[in-house]
């Protein structure tokens, strides 16, 4: 029976893959039918995520075995939860303001620190390099420095970018476009991964041409 | 341009079909598969880095995993998933399994599973899931203060404090060494969460996309190591010595951008040649 469930799920897959490929040549209604089987399966699954892994064990259990504030507490994050639920409805829709309020201010309070302590320092430690000597760790620091000092003088537009801050600016551009240039390389690397485990999907579970 | 007459070379290459480039694309990509197998990829430094990371962990150490990707990443994640899941439980080292991206869980417990069972570990003693709580900022900073308020069972409903894998286990203190696979910003909150407040060592795998942007992190020392997209993937099978997916899909992947360079190059010819004629009919570019 699970040989039959994985021969049925394997064709099942394959023609999923089969029916989201076709959008290349163009628009048909077995893509469609993937697509809305997609968006309907993933919500679905969601949802049983939330109330198994979330509702259930952080709020429904413990209200039942907790006991004194740490019981009545959960009332809070409870009530915001269904107080969002209120945009549903025009009339009551500026209700939801209060937990998307909170959320954001958590989210603000928590980002900024983290921002500061796990992003913005570290990084600027990160640029004060040494430079001794004629050698290649030099010039690679030498660069690194350059790139980033002439990409925030790019992004200085208090001041018309003439005479020097054009001159910095410009070679600032360079490694911006250098940036989009590596990013775009890794994109494309991407893209042909996710097509590669496809086709070896088809292939070799599908087809079983390969091993 | 009229379409009825005969157009020349440079023309049909700054005006072709993007279903014929497609078609092309599918058959460069789908020949390497069949008839070659791949060899070793070298390895490079942001890999051996990684690679190095799990390797100095000791038998009964504690490897968390951070399932942050979905089937949409699969392809370039997997494979690297698998790779450090066989060095760690070859080297006997405890592994916590987590995520962030509750859709993709299952894809990290299927590859967990597969892999225990090659090493004939015990779920529970050897391995554990704790599967998927939302909002994984709160998660992250809950785990530094302790992991059972956060995590009070596995996926299966299990106190963790019933299984030898996890009785012992409160934060971060714990974790030797968390590894997160990644195709998205969870990244950056767990360095910015776990890592710099809580000084979690750490290391990532990441699609190709991401790993741009990972690579900060790995200069200003925040991060032990990274393995980006598949060819990432392919040169970790190297050191670990198992190739798979990663390294049987290396000659397609190459092939693959080959055929886009030359089509870049080509389209780019196209349009230079025939900018004269679009001129000279009217045409804007």
């Amino acid at each position: 029976m699970g040989s039959l469930g994985m021969i049925i799920g394997t064709w099942l897959a394959g023609f999923l893959t089969l029916a989201i490929l076709s959008f290349l040549y163009k628009d048909n209604p077995f893509y469609k039918l993937a697509e809305h089987l997609y968006v309907g399966v993933s919500a679905g699954y969601w949802l049983i995520y939330v109330a198994f892994f979330d509702v259930e064990p952080m709020l429904v259990t413990p209200f039942m075995e907790e006991t004194g504030v740490e019981k009545w507490i959960l009332i809070v994050p409870a009530a915001l939860g269904v107080i969002m639920l209120s945009r549903w409805f025009p009339k009551t829709a500026w209700l939801s303001r209060w937990p998307i309020a909170f959320t954001v201010g958590v989210g603000a309070g928590l980002g900024i620190t983290a921002n500061l302590q796990g992003y913005v320092v570290p990084q600027v430690q990160a640029t004060l390099l040494p430079m001794t000597g004629f050698n290649l760790v030099s010039l690679n620091n030498l660069i690194l420095v350059v790139g980033v000092v002439t990409t925030i003088l790019y992004f200085y537009f208090s001041k018309a970018h003439k005479g020097v801050l054009g001159v910095t600016a410009k070679i600032g551009i360079v490694f911006i476009m250098v940036s989009f240039g590596a990013s775009f390389g890794y994109t494309l690397m991407a893209r042909i991964s996710l097509l590669i485990g496809r086709l070896y999907f088809l292939l070799s579970d599908l087809l079983r041409v390969i091993d | 341009m009229d379409k009825g007459a005969r157009r020349s070379f440079w023309e049909v290459m700054d005006d072709m079909d993007r279903r014929i480039i497609f078609l092309i694309l599918l058959v460069v990509v789908t020949l390497p598969l069949i008839i070659s197998v791949g060899g070793e990829i070298p390895p490079t430094a942001p890999v051996i880095s990684a690679h190095e990371s799990v390797e100095a962990l000791e038998a009964g150490d504690y490897l968390m995993v951070s399932i942050d990707f979905d089937a949409t990443s699969a392809p370039e994640l997997m494979p690297m998933l698998r790779s450090v899941l066989r060095q760690a439980f070859a080297k006997d080292v405890k592994v916590i399994m987590l995520g962030h991206i509750a859709i993709g869980l299952p894809l990290g417990h299927t590859a967990l599973e597969q892999v225990a069972a090659e090493y004939d570990a015990e779920y529970g003693v050897d391995y554990v899931n704790l599967g998927y709580r939302p909002g994984y900022i709160a998660v992250m900073i809950a785990m530094g203060r302790e992991i059972e308020d956060i995590f009070g069972t596995d996926y299966q409903g299990t106190p963790i404090r019933d299984m030898e894998v996890t009785r012992d286990i409160h934060s971060y203190a714990d974790i030797d060494l968390l590894f997160g696979f990644e195709h998205g910003a969870v990244i950056d909150y767990w360095v910015r969460y776990a890592q710099a407040r809580f000084n979690q060592k750490m290391t990532f795998g990441t699609t190709a996309v991401m790993a741009p942007d990972a690579y900060p992190y790995l200069q200003s020392g925040q991060i032990e190591g990274l393995i980006g997209g598949l060819k990432g993937a392919a040169e970790y099978e190297t050191l670990i010595g198992q190739p798979g997916l990663g390294t049987r899909g290396m000659p397609a992947q190459q092939w693959g951008h080959l055929l886009v360079i030359g089509f870049i190059v080509l389209g780019n010819l196209g349009y230079y040649f025939t900018k004269g004629k679009r001129k000279r009919s009217g045409e804007t570019a």
